[in-house]
């Protein structure tokens, strides 16, 4: 039986649905197009029914996993112009803090707090960072890393913004579903509006920045000035899920800019696979609920966790979604050797 | 306009640590000319255009483009005005297919202004752009993966990423280094042409014979300072160049 096995060799074969180019699609029949459509459409249905289908206390967890999807999405978003954070808290600290703000002191309804401080977080992401985009790698890393403790450390010196203390009691989304779909509608626009952006004209600038930033300035464009619009972008969406978690739970403290905000989307975007925005949002929707899952081993949880962690990104380096993609987009069959 | 000045450098200098790459070099380029710079491996040809695209700063001296002082100002400002360059290196995105290359100069504001409101399709304008450069549309080649053409494309494509720009000075570094005979056959008719339609080029090369065959006028450096200047006959008569090249003799 070996023998005949040895006459075959198992053949990977892309499925030759592209032409030409990566927008051009040649769809020849009706399975073609859900071949297409499904992998899109199914997740989107999955999530925006899975409030119904689970209990309470899970679907608090979703919400929880969709504001730290915003933030892996924005972190992605900032990758893939080479800008490297680790300061995702800052971007939902500064979000969170507007609205917080707003809502305290003015007593505004969420639906103004939550654009004027995705804007303004935006803005002021954008201008505190735009002395050091000229920084790369590590570099620019370690400022987003200390920017967040700056402003906590502040806040509780200072005790402006209600100090140590925080605000609460703050304007809550109106009863029922408004506030859970608000945030699962808007991880589902900025994933698709991310996935978008970075095929166009505009996204392949960002990218080829972040493959060659020489090459790019003897194009004439300036680098720095697409770097803070980057910023910018992704300052706006931390900033939104900031705003959002203040709102959803009637409160803002210094626990905004805490460092599990800055590394846990990097950790999903890692798990998920960087550079699709895909593997972000599913990195966050498994390393979410899998923490709270885990809160029932007690002090363990985090030792736990972390060996997951290590495994999976020892077992799958380039990430899952890349794998899952490949996997979608190929067929294997056996061929004759000889 | 032929004649009218495009590029002064004035006493420009530059060392790295104890090195000193350029030492107060000047020179003047005027419009529609075709500039030849050589010299042994170090002698600061690189460096020298380095200095004039604004990718290094200089210690001392002047550049001046149109008019306008230019130096120590922003790689992308200095593209912008209309100097650019290709590099010895080819600095490309080899991830993405030929034509996509050329939509990172297409994206600039200069581009924008240059075209004005009849802009087209960017996509279309690359194909063109690569036509022009001899990658034929019906092949497939423009669509291809950057990282999968051979090194002579690649460096055409570099030099398509430089045209996509339009631009008033064109610097060639080493435009030919790596490229086969064949290569370099049917690039150097381009930029002939280029030059007889009117546009302004240095290019440094170490191929002397096709150099040659296309400059007005050429240059030689060595260790950072100009030691010749004029036709390319005239040049390779100087005492001095015969040294830089071949040596001095031993005595003895």
């Amino acid at each position: 039986m070996a023998e005949i096995e040895a006459r075959y060799r198992k053949k990977r074969l892309d499925r030759g649905i592209k032409a030409r180019a990566d927008t051009i699609f040649a769809i020849a029949s009706r399975r073609e197009i859900l071949y297409l459509i499904l992998p899109r459409v199914l997740p989107v249905i999955l999530l925006l029914s899975l409030p119904f289908l689970l209990p309470v206390y899970w679907g608090k967890v979703l919400v929880y996993a969709c504001i730290y999807g915003l933030l892996a999405l924005s972190w992605d978003f900032l990758a893939a112009c080479g800008l490297f954070s680790l300061g995702q808290a800052f971007f939902l600290g500064i979000g969170a803090y507007i609205a917080g703000g707003l809502s305290y002191y003015f007593h505004w309804s969420p639906f103004i707090t939550l654009p004027i401080a995705t804007i303004g977080g935006g803005v002021i992401s954008a201008a505190l960072l735009s002395p050091v985009v000229r920084l790369r790698g590590v570099y620019f890393a370690m400022v987003t890393l200390m920017l967040p403790m700056l402003f906590m450390k502040m806040i509780e010196t200072t005790g402006l913004l209600g100090g140590t203390h925080g605000l609460s009691a703050l304007k809550p989304f109106p009863a029922g579903w408004t506030g859970t779909y608000l945030v699962i509608g808007l991880f589902w626009v900025c994933l698709f509006l991310f996935r978008r952006i970075i095929n166009e004209d505009y996204g392949l600038v960002l990218r080829a920045i972040r493959d060659d930033d020489r090459a790019v300035m003897s194009a004439a464009i300036n680098i720095y000035w697409r770097k803070i619009q980057a910023l910018f972008i992704a300052g706006a969406v931390g900033s939104f899920a900031g705003a959002f978690m203040t709102h959803h739970y009637q409160f803002v403290g210094m626990s905004a800019f805490a460092l599990d905000f800055s590394i846990l989307p990097v950790a999903a975007v890692t798990l998920g696979g960087p550079g699709t925005f895909a593997g972000a949002a599913l990195g966050s929707m498994i390393l979410v609920p899998l923490s709270e899952a885990l809160r029932a081993l007690g002090g363990m949880r985090m030792a736990i966790y972390c060996v997951i962690l290590i495994l999976s990104v020892i077992a799958l380096p380039e990430g899952i979604f890349h794998y899952i993609e490949r996997k979608y987009h190929q067929f294997e069959k056996l061929v004759r050797v000889g | 306009m032929k004649g009218e000045e495009i590029l002064k450098v004035e006493s420009l200098s530059k060392h790295f640590g104890g090195v000193q790459a350029i030492l107060d070099f000047g020179f003047l380029l005027r419009k529609g000319e075709f500039l030849g710079v050589i010299g042994p491996n170090g002698s600061g040809k690189t460096t020298l255009v380095n200095l004039i695209t604004g990718f290094v700063k200089p210690n001392s001296g002047k550049v001046i483009f149109q008019g306008k002082d230019i130096t120590g100002k922003m790689p992308y400002t200095i593209a912008a005005l209309g100097i650019v360059r290709t590099f010895q290196m080819v600095r490309l995105f080899y991830n993405l297919p030929a034509y996509k290359n050329l939509i990172i100069p297409l994206s600039s504001t200069r581009v924008k202004k240059l075209r004005g409101g009849e802009y087209g399709e960017r996509d279309d304008v690359a194909v063109d752009l690569l036509d022009d450069m001899g990658f034929e549309r019906d092949s497939f080649v423009p669509y291809k993966l950057a990282g999968s053409l051979p090194h002579g494309y690649l460096k055409r494509l570099d030099l398509a990423r430089a045209m996509a720009l339009r631009p008033d000075l064109l610097i060639l570094d080493e435009l030919f280094s790596g490229m086969a005979m064949s290569e370099v056959a049917s690039t150097l008719p381009l930029i002939e042409k280029f030059h007889e339609e009117g546009l302004t080029i240095i290019m440094i090369e170490h191929r002397l014979k096709e150099l040659f065959r296309v400059v007005d006028r050429v240059m030689v450096l060595n260790f950072g300072q100009k030691i010749a200047e004029g036709s390319p006959q005239e040049v390779m008569n100087t005492e001095e160049v015969r040294k830089a090249y071949l040596g001095t003799e031993v005595e003895g």
